[in-house]
């Protein structure tokens, strides 16, 4: 997802001149390639998150577009204020990147652990919030983040996630992205946890349960008709992130089933605390039930 | 408007009112019939609790009516109790938590660079907001990208939240900090207007440093006993405070 992300921003900076791009001192082996193409547009801030997004807010305020790049929650947690204030309050055209979203830095421990970005972001001044399932999602959520004047997050995995989207989507910010049908389970999920929720779809269709994947990149603004439209048919919804269950997707579906008295029963996926153990992200996700067989055991229980 | 409101902060505000003075009054360079002018100077009030100085100061230079002040945080106005951009012509950035405004700068002062202009943008801060870490990395961030575009204003009336800086954070050595840092430093008297207007005219006095001036003030300055008492950051004045206070601000000099 890194490497699509930055090839992009490579090709939005080459036919627009007012891209810039900051980060916190990270991106070794990513970011270079932009750093050598546009050096006047590419500033290392150096580990000061809270200067680089008032900088990022400035710099807006002087018409540029500006993205910004750290990992985890180091672009969100530290410099949230000037998020709130600098940037969601003056609707600055900024565009915030966190890779490593979720466990992707599994075994550097819970501080590179990016598991309330979603329900923090989600929640500041006309913020945009886009969490892409794959790194064809990515490549266009990174254009659409760029031709949007407007906050925007942009939560990536790393590096090596699986291409899901064999033919390019209709991607549109606050559109949700069909990608099977199936008649007694909706599956939705958010971010690079994406490839699980559909090898769970595949378990489960191998004992006779039809489950619908919906990848719901934006979460904000939320696709609120596809979801209903996907939750009506179905006997079970289930949210699937790599995000504590409160705050991101479960809770959105949640907010929007209830609200349209959809009276379908939610299962919300994802986790409840940090985890308490030491492994790579795979290992982590097992031990959180978000492997694919995780979830086809959940839905399974859900349903019996 | 501070008694009107039952606001706090008065105290503030007289500690900068001479230095809005000068810059609304002679140094900065705004149409306020076209707030946006994209060739403007920018003034961003990073210590937000003054909102009501520079109002007046914005209202006296024709922003925006000067029959607003009277209804300054009323229900329903448009002026809050921190400096808030929206609908209010002429504020640059809205401030009030401490420690946002030198990193805005930084990046208006940025795009400045980039795009050739030739404005300027002006930064004024407390002296406890530099108790803020962000300060910090503006600090060390603007000299390192040769921002002479910027100019940082200290209010520097020795007198934070909760005591007096000295008391609560020591910023001595203050001005040798800002130097070790980079900046080219002008220490004043910041209720002479002479000396106000110079520091700001000769601004940058170096070439590829960005400018702090160290405004030496009096809180509540212009009124004998609102003048370094701490109790004024809180105390809206009471009738026969605030006539025994306009009578001292408004005597001939």
């Amino acid at each position: 997802m890194r490497t699509a992300f930055i090839e992009t921003l490579c090709d939005v900076a080459q036919q627009d001149e007012r891209v810039w791009l900051l980060c916190g001192d990270l991106g070794y082996s990513v970011l270079e390639r932009f750093a050598e193409r546009f050096p006047e547009r590419f500033i290392n801030m150096g580990v000061a998150e809270q200067n680089m997004m008032g900088v990022a807010a400035g710099l807006a305020r002087g018409g540029k577009i500006v993205f910004t790049y750290s990992i985890a929650n180091f672009p969100v947690m530290r410099c949230l204020e000037q998020i709130r204030n600098d940037i969601g309050y003056h609707a600055a055209n900024v565009k915030i990147v966190a890779v490593g979203g979720g466990m992707a830095y599994g075994t550097a421990g819970y501080t590179h652990h990016g598991v309330e970005d979603l329900a923090v972001m989600r929640v500041m001044p006309n913020m945009t919030v886009i969490a892409p399932g794959d790194p064809v999602e990515t490549r266009l959520a990174t254009r659409a983040v760029a031709a949007h004047n407007g906050p925007c997050y942009l939560r990536l995995g790393k590096g090596g996630e699986p291409v899901v989207h064999t033919t390019p989507p209709e991607f549109a910010i606050g559109r949700a992205l069909i990608l099977r049908a199936g008649a007694d389970v909706a599956l939705l999920s958010t971010g690079a946890i994406l490839p699980m929720a559909l090898a769970a779809s595949d378990i489960l269709a191998d004992t006779g349960v039809g489950a619908a994947v919906v990848s719901v990149p934006t979460l904000r603004p939320l696709d609120r008709a596809a979801i209903i439209r996907a939750a009506v048919p179905a006997r079970l919804v289930v949210t699937v992130e790599e995000h504590l269950t409160w705050g991101g997707l479960g809770s959105a579906v949640a907010e929007v089933l209830s609200e349209e008295s959809v009276g379908v029963r939610l299962l919300r996926l994802g986790l409840t605390a940090a985890p308490d153990t030491v492994g790579a992200q795979a290992y982590l996700r097992r031990q959180s039930g978000l492997d694919a067989t995780g979830i086809a055991e959940a839905v399974r229980a859900a349903l019996a | 408007m501070v008694h009107h409101a039952n606001a706090s902060h008065i105290g503030t505000c007289l500690s900068m009112a001479d230095l809005l003075a000068v810059l609304y009054g002679a140094t900065l360079r705004v149409r306020p019939d076209q707030p946006d002018w994209p060739e403007r100077d920018r003034f961003i009030l990073s210590k937000g609790h003054g909102a009501a100085i520079l109002y007046a100061a914005l209202a006296e230079r024709g922003f925006f009516p000067t029959e607003w002040l009277a209804r300054y945080c009323d229900d329903g106005a448009p002026l809050a109790g921190h400096v808030t951009h929206h609908g209010v012509p002429g504020v640059e950035h809205s401030t009030g938590s401490l420690g946002h405004g030198l990193p805005v700068g930084c990046g208006m002062a940025l795009a400045a660079k980039a795009d050739g202009a030739d404005h300027r943008i002006v930064v004024l801060l407390s002296d406890g907001e530099l108790d803020e870490g962000s300060n910090w990395e503006a600090i060390l961030f603007a000299p390192h990208h040769r921002l002479d575009n910027l100019i940082a204003i200290v209010d520097y009336n020795k007198i934070q939240s909760f005591g007096s800086v000295a008391r609560v954070l020591p910023l001595e050595p203050l001005a040798a900090k800002w130097r070790a840092f980079g900046w080219a430093v002008r220490e004043i008297d910041g209720h002479d207007h002479t000396q106000i207007a110079a520091a700001l005219r000769e601004a940058p006095s170096e070439a590829g440093r960005p400018t702090v001036i160290i405004a030496h003030t009096i809180k509540g300055k212009g009124v004998s006993f609102m003048e370094g008492e701490l109790a004024w950051h809180y105390r809206s004045p009471n009738d026969e405070q605030l006539a025994a206070a306009l009578a001292e601000v408004e005597r001939p000099l």
